[in-house]
């Protein structure tokens, strides 16, 4: 499990990033992208995936979240 | 010289890697790069914020210096105790050239040096009694300070004091934040972790603070921005800071050349924040933006074209009457800036150009030069990471060469084979090329001149370049004896 900020981008896309890591990369996907369920399955540009347990969507960007690493691109 | 094709700079590279044992070699090719516009993401093609290899002469800092020397430093109404040995701090001390106002040892310490120069028995038995002594000490001798932070060297982290609790006991004895920061040299592959963790102590020190809101009277207004990132060096800041005040906004803080505690402070009251070094300063940046919705926008002030550009992102963020303003400014600049461009840009159109800098400098400044006519041929930084190159990857040309943390080696291989017309470094490279007959600047502290940022400093950095490259003594390396013949007979006949 790691802390994670998800923001938004110039472009309106959704930006994740790993303090712990100084890593910041555009997410490709999101599994759920709703108000009610939001979270799941993440992928990253870079090809890693992360999981966000499922959860009302936050009422503002950015957010902090802990999430799982499910595979990490290196 | 024409400039190399993608493969004879693929062809340069793997030449350089020749010397290097096998295991080395894998792990420096990972770090050096042919630029390749079309790629996206810089991770296809250069690795960066590794360990440096053990044998090489690499040019970075260590994590103290990225606190001490680059966030903390500047802030000038605090005493920033270099707390451990006292070489770190004293062979470091007012080399940045962060210019501030005040009276030095009165209400500003900038250049001064304070340190708790530990001895063997402060390593032995610890040296919190010590540094507690130090604040009592700092609190009588400099009454108008605002602030102390403690800047750990290496000994402190490898002898385990307690330097949160005695910050704590001194902040409440002098009534005056007292901020540790675990910036132990050894955290860390280079001085960007000292970024982070300095940006976190600020996080958790100064925003976190009991009581600062009684003392701080705060009247926000619709048009409050702060400067991140900016360090004055030269008086940057301050070049900087007229452009945006002439377009109706109100710079609250300097972060952190020039700056003072309470513009610390107060910067979660701003409306935006304006980052121009991303890598030292994006993470404070990041925690205001969550933390008090302050959106924050990088931007770059080197060089006219991009000033503009940034002019314009800035006030398209407020109301018509900053963007009209904008214009203006803009409009008021450009025949000076005209002026300089007809006056350097013969003198220089055509030069070719290497860098190897810091923070943001690899890619800002490409900017400034191009300006100019002159042209980029290679670029690295000492401590980028990935997000850094993915920025850096549009602004170079194509099959232009990227050097991430580059070897003393690879560098003086790069520049004998591509034989850029100038080079823009740092001290630690600086003798070396202009024996090798390259002009040189430092690109980290302007070379003693500045500012370079905003208007005004484009007009500065344009006469230094001119001055460096067409300096005669270029012409003058080669002694008569060695000139080829036909020269020297001409000068036989001049004579
Ligand atoms: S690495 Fe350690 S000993 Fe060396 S300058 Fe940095 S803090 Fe001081």
């Amino acid at each position: 499990m790691a802390n994670i900020m998800i923001r938004r981008g110039d472009k309106g896309e959704y930006v994740f990033y790993l303090p712990k890591r100084d890593l910041e990369d555009t997410v490709t996907s999101m599994e759920f992208d709703t108000p009610e369920k939001w979270g799941g399955e993440i992928k990253l540009n870079n090809g890693g995936s992360y999981y966000i347990e499922p959860q009302v969507a936050p009422a503002r960007l950015p957010f902090s979240v802990r999430a799982k690493r499910l595979d990490a691109a290196e | 010289m024409s400039n190399l094709t993608r493969e004879e700079t693929e062809a340069l590279i793997q030449e350089v890697l020749e010397v290097y044992p096998e295991k080395a070699q894998k792990d420096r090719a990972k770090h050096l790069a042919v630029n390749d516009q079309s790629i996206e993401q810089s991770k296809k093609c250069i690795t960066s914020n590794r360990k440096s290899l053990p044998g090489v002469m690499t040019i970075r800092g260590c994590a103290y210096a990225g606190s001490k020397g680059v966030v903390w430093g500047p802030i000038k109404d605090m005493i920033h105790i270099s707390h451990g040995p006292v070489g770190c701090g004293q062979y470091s001390r007012a080399g940045r050239r962060n210019y501030y106002i005040g009276t030095t040892g009165v209400n500003a310490f900038v250049t001064m040096n304070f340190t708790s120069d530990f001895q063997e028995k402060d390593i032995v038995f610890g040296g919190d009694k010590k540094l507690a002594k130090i604040i009592e000490e700092i609190e009588g001798l400099f009454p108008l300070h605002k602030g102390i932070s403690v800047q750990s060297e290496c000994p402190i982290g490898l002898i385990g004091d307690d330097i949160e609790a005695v910050s704590k006991k001194g902040a409440a004895t002098i009534n005056k934040p007292v901020v540790p920061v675990r910036c132990e040299g050894f955290r860390g592959v280079s001085q960007s972790l000292g970024h982070h963790i300095a940006n976190d102590a600020i996080r958790d020190w100064v925003f976190e603070r009991d009581g600062k809101d009684t003392i701080n009277k705060f009247e926000p207004s619709p048009y409050d921005v702060s400067i991140i990132g900016d360090y004055n060096i030269g008086g940057d800041a301050w070049s900087s800071r007229i452009l945006l005040e002439e377009m109706g906004l109100r710079v609250v803080a300097q972060w952190s050349g020039d700056g003072t505690l309470s513009e610390l402070e107060n910067t979660p009251k701003v409306k935006l924040n304006l980052l121009h070094c991303y890598r030292s300063m994006n993470y404070i940046s990041r925690h205001m933006e969550e933390k008090y919705g302050i959106p924050y926008m990088e931007y770059n002030f080197f060089g006219p074209t991009k000033i503009e550009e940034s002019l314009r992102k800035i006030a398209a963020f407020f109301d018509e009457s900053i963007q009209k303003k904008c214009e203006e400014v803009i409009a008021k600049y450009r025949p000076m800036v005209d002026a300089v461009i007809e006056k350097f840009k013969p003198r220089l159109t055509g030069k070719r150009v290497m860098l190897y800098v810091g923070g943001l400098r690899p890619r800002h400044v490409i900017g400034s030069y191009e300006d100019l006519g002159m042209e980029v041929v290679g670029t690295g930084y000492e401590f980028g990471h990935g997000d850094d190159y993915d920025r850096t990857i549009k602004e170079m040309g194509n099959a232009t060469l990227l050097y991430d943390d580059v070897t003393g080696f690879e560098f003086e291989e790069f520049v004998k084979r591509v034989k850029p017309d100038l080079i823009g470094s740092g001290i630690k490279e600086k003798y070396i090329f202009q024996k090798m007959g390259i002009p040189f600047r430092q690109m980290h502290s302007w070379d003693y001149s500045g500012p370079y940022h905003g208007y005004d400093g484009f007009a500065i950095f344009a006469r230094d370049m001119d001055m460096t490259l067409n300096n005669p003594c270029w012409g003058k390396l080669v002694p008569p004896w060695q000139k080829p013949a036909a020269e020297g007979e001409a000068l036989q006949k001049a004579a």
